[in-house]
């Protein structure tokens, strides 16, 4: 195979490059802001625009206690990539079932609300300008709290199996980065229609 | 050197079935052959986009022609614009940045390869999906029609009331489809470039074509997502009954151009940043020097990047915007000039007292530089609002916008085609076909192109099936029309000299160019793995240093 091999001599600088699973998840995190910055224009435009109620101040409750879930699971899965780091696979798992727990009961307080929403007040993604911005942009949200929560589900499987360790703590660290700007995007949301939205 | 990898390769490519084969090309994950497929699919939509436009000129040839109805005739301009753009522009792009960015950063693929192959089937399926609108559009009971509401789909045209059946929704999913595998691709674009360089490849060393797919790329990102966006709201709007473009309800239809045109004016510099990175490998190959300015284009790049993002409402002028807002973007848009000026002088110094070799590519780059001027002259004609209220919605728009991707972008791609296909096939394109179809294709364009501007400029709108005689339009009509046959004969030309080099093509050997960047020291066509062993570069221009050990670039730089 002497005939394909390359002219170049072999590497002797010292070469480091940022691992591309950052990078990749940063280019996701970039292009998924876009989407949302373009929802929460719309929900802005439309604020105060609808031409039949209910209007967000009627309806609308802010669900503090579900945002702290929400929120504080940052920091469990922040300390579980830490631990996993260390290699602590004990801590590690509990935090991350604790993540996922946290993860699930926000996505309780969503589906209560929505049920109230349309239940009580009879609000549908059809019914007024606010339902069509509210629930496409509470959706967007939710839906990608449960693409988030299905990944960590999949670690939590592959970690009872003990397949999760030292190693792997790399790609965690990719999955918490997007765990972090679900959280993120959360605030944005959160300010936009229950703080400025009301 | 590289005939014996191509005995190896032969060797183990004869005497098995096709359906091996097909099966290897379907599953790959290779990133040569991902580009190749991509280029391939281009190709394909290309000659059924250019079709189309065959159809619309040849109802446009005289007055009161029958050619197509009415109806017919709004599909094919909705069908025109939508693959030219989304399923002949990007897929062609990113299939060269696919196959040439791994290898000229010295890299033995992308950075993920499986997430390459998911991106190209989620466009090639975008393209299919839309396509099957001529067959599923209407739905069951009919015989099918395509989406007919214009490539950038105003609201209320796409509410139900006025799209009824299933063809704007054919259309939106299949963008919607094809702008998720654009994402896919700009991302690991991005993490081949920033994570998979070879040792001494620094950011200031990379070959400009390497640094403008980084920029395009980064655009992808904020730029396709914005319509990913609008296209989820209108499928709302047409599924869950939402109001976000229903007038009726509060909602507004200028909410949507503004959506469309921050994802349409961005994709227009994602579409031509490439040629510029085609123009910046091959003039200085051609002019036998290195690039003028190398630092001066990076930034420049950069800053048509960012002030792409804020020129969008200059498609909007006619809707009746505050005089702020057309200040604003009048002079945003002017602004972009600035950047783009400075690669055209670069470029020209580039070739200043270089000994130019006027083989194929190098003639479709001079043409692209000076039909990319003029492209650019008519931009700040219409970037100025007073101007744009006389002539928005003519043909001179018409006329402006394919100047810039026909005269400016496909004049590049042909280009690259010419350039790389010794690289990607091993066999060099017959010099004598290619002059012939540069020469057809020069004439043509200009004969359609040059002459649009007029009828434009004497008020004839865009997008209509036909006209009155004795307006002044009907000799410019007919001219133009006579104008894309001879780009439809050039096209052919083109194809046939695909396939005859193929066959019959000069074996093109590792460097036919004698060219300076990394996927010249590689067999033509690359091994698999691309390097045998991974290359270690100390200047912009490695094969240059390893032919002129004496004389090193890094001297320079």
């Amino acid at each position: 195979m002497s005939a394909i091999s390359s002219p170049f001599p072999e590497s002797a600088v010292a070469w480091k490059l940022p691992y591309r699973g950052k990078i990749g998840m940063a280019c996701l995190i970039i292009a998924e802001s876009a989407i949302f910055t373009i929802f929460v224009v719309a929900y802005l435009f439309y604020g105060g625009k609808s031409l039949t109620g209910p209007t967000p101040r009627e309806v609308l409750e802010i669900p503090i206690f579900f945002s702290i879930c929400l929120l504080s699971s940052s920091a469990t899965i922040h300390l579980a990539s830490r631990f996993l780091e260390r290699g602590k696979r004990g801590g590690f798992l509990i935090l991350w079932v604790l993540t996922i727990v946290l993860g699930v009961l926000f996505m309780y307080g969503t589906g209560r609300e929505w049920h109230r929403l349309i239940y009580e007040h009879g609000l549908t993604i059809s019914t007024n300008l606010f339902g069509t911005t509210y629930y496409s942009l509470v959706g967007l949200h939710a839906f990608h709290v449960t693409a988030g929560l299905l990944m960590l589900t999949i670690v939590l499987l592959f970690g009872l199996a003990g397949r999760v360790g030292q190693e792997q703590s790399g790609r965690i660290d990719v999955l918490s980065m997007y765990w972090h700007f679900v959280d993120v995007v959360w605030v944005v949301v959160f300010t936009v229609v229950y703080v400025l939205g009301r | 050197m590289s005939s014996d990898a191509m005995a190896i390769r032969t060797a183990s490519e004869t005497g098995r079935p096709w359906v091996e084969t097909l099966h290897e090309w379907v599953t790959t994950v290779d990133h040569k052959r991902l580009g190749i497929l991509y280029i391939l699919y281009a190709l394909f939509f290309l000659v059924v986009a250019g079709s189309e436009a065959m159809i619309m000129r040849i109802q446009l040839m005289y007055p009161h022609n029958a050619f197509v109805s009415p109806q017919v005739f709004n599909r094919m301009f909705t069908m025109h614009g939508t693959t030219m753009v989304f399923f002949v522009g990007i897929p062609i792009l990113f299939g060269f940045a696919n196959y040439i960015v791994p290898l000229m950063i010295g890299a033995r693929d992308m950075a993920f390869p499986r997430l390459n192959a998911f991106s190209f089937w989620l466009t090639a399926f975008g393209g299919f999906l839309l396509y099957f609108s001529f067959f599923g559009g209407s739905g069951l009971y009919g015989a099918g029609s395509a989406p007919d509401v214009g490539w950038w789909a105003y609201a209320p045209l796409t509410s139900r009331a006025f799209s009824p059946g299933h063809s704007t929704d054919y259309w939106t999913i299949g963008l919607l489809v094809a702008g998720f595998g654009s994402i896919g691709t700009a991302i690991n674009i991005i993490a081949t470039i920033l994570c998979m360089r070879c040792p001494g490849m620094k950011l200031g060393r990379m070959p400009l074509l390497v640094w403008m797919n980084l920029v395009m790329s980064g655009m992808v990102l904020i730029a396709i997502t914005p319509l990913s966006a609008a296209q989820i709201m209108l499928c709302v709007d047409r599924y869950l009954g939402g109001h976000f473009f229903d007038t009726q309800a509060g909602g507004s239809a200028t909410l949507w151009m503004h959506f469309f045109w921050i994802f349409g004016h961005p994709e227009v510099y994602i579409l031509i940043i490439p040629a510029f990175a085609f123009m910046s490998e091959i003039v200085p190959v051609f002019s036998r020097k290195p690039i003028f300015g190398y630092p001066v284009m990076v930034g420049a790049t950069v800053c048509i990047g960012f002030l792409s993002l804020s020129v969008w409402a200059h498609h909007m002028f006619t809707i009746g915007m505050s005089s702020y807002t057309n200040a604003f973007f009048t002079l945003t848009t002017l602004a972009v000039g600035i950047p783009t000026g400075i690669k055209i002088f670069n470029w020209l110094g580039t070739m200043w007292g270089g000994k130019i070799q006027f083989k194929t590519p190098m003639l479709f780059c001079i043409a692209f530089l000076f039909q990319f001027l003029i492209a650019g002259l008519t931009g700040i004609m219409l970037g100025s609002a007073a101007f744009n209220w006389q002539l928005s919605g003519s043909y001179f728009v018409v006329a402006h916008f394919h100047y810039t991707l026909v005269g400016g972008l496909l004049f590049a791609i042909f280009a690259a085609f010419y350039y790389w296909y010794p690289k990607i096939i091993g066999k060099m394109l017959s010099e004598g076909l290619g002059k012939l179809h540069f020469w057809l294709l020069f004439i043509g364009f200009h004969l359609t192109f040059d002459l649009m501007h007029i009828p434009g400029l004497l008020g004839m709108p865009r997008r209509i099936y036909t006209y009155e005689p004795g307006r002044g339009w009907d000799t410019w009509n007919l001219l133009i029309t006579i104008g894309a046959f001879i780009q439809g004969i050039a096209t052919l030309v083109f194809v046939a000299n695909l396939i005859i080099s193929y066959f019959k093509g000069a074996k093109a050997g590792s460097d036919p160019w004698d060219a300076w960047t990394l996927e010249w020291s590689v067999s033509s066509p690359p091994p698999s793995y691309n390097f045998a062993s991974i290359p270690t570069v100390a200047s912009r221009r490695p094969l240059w240093d390893l032919k002129h050990p004496e004389d090193q670039d890094g001297r320079y730089e």
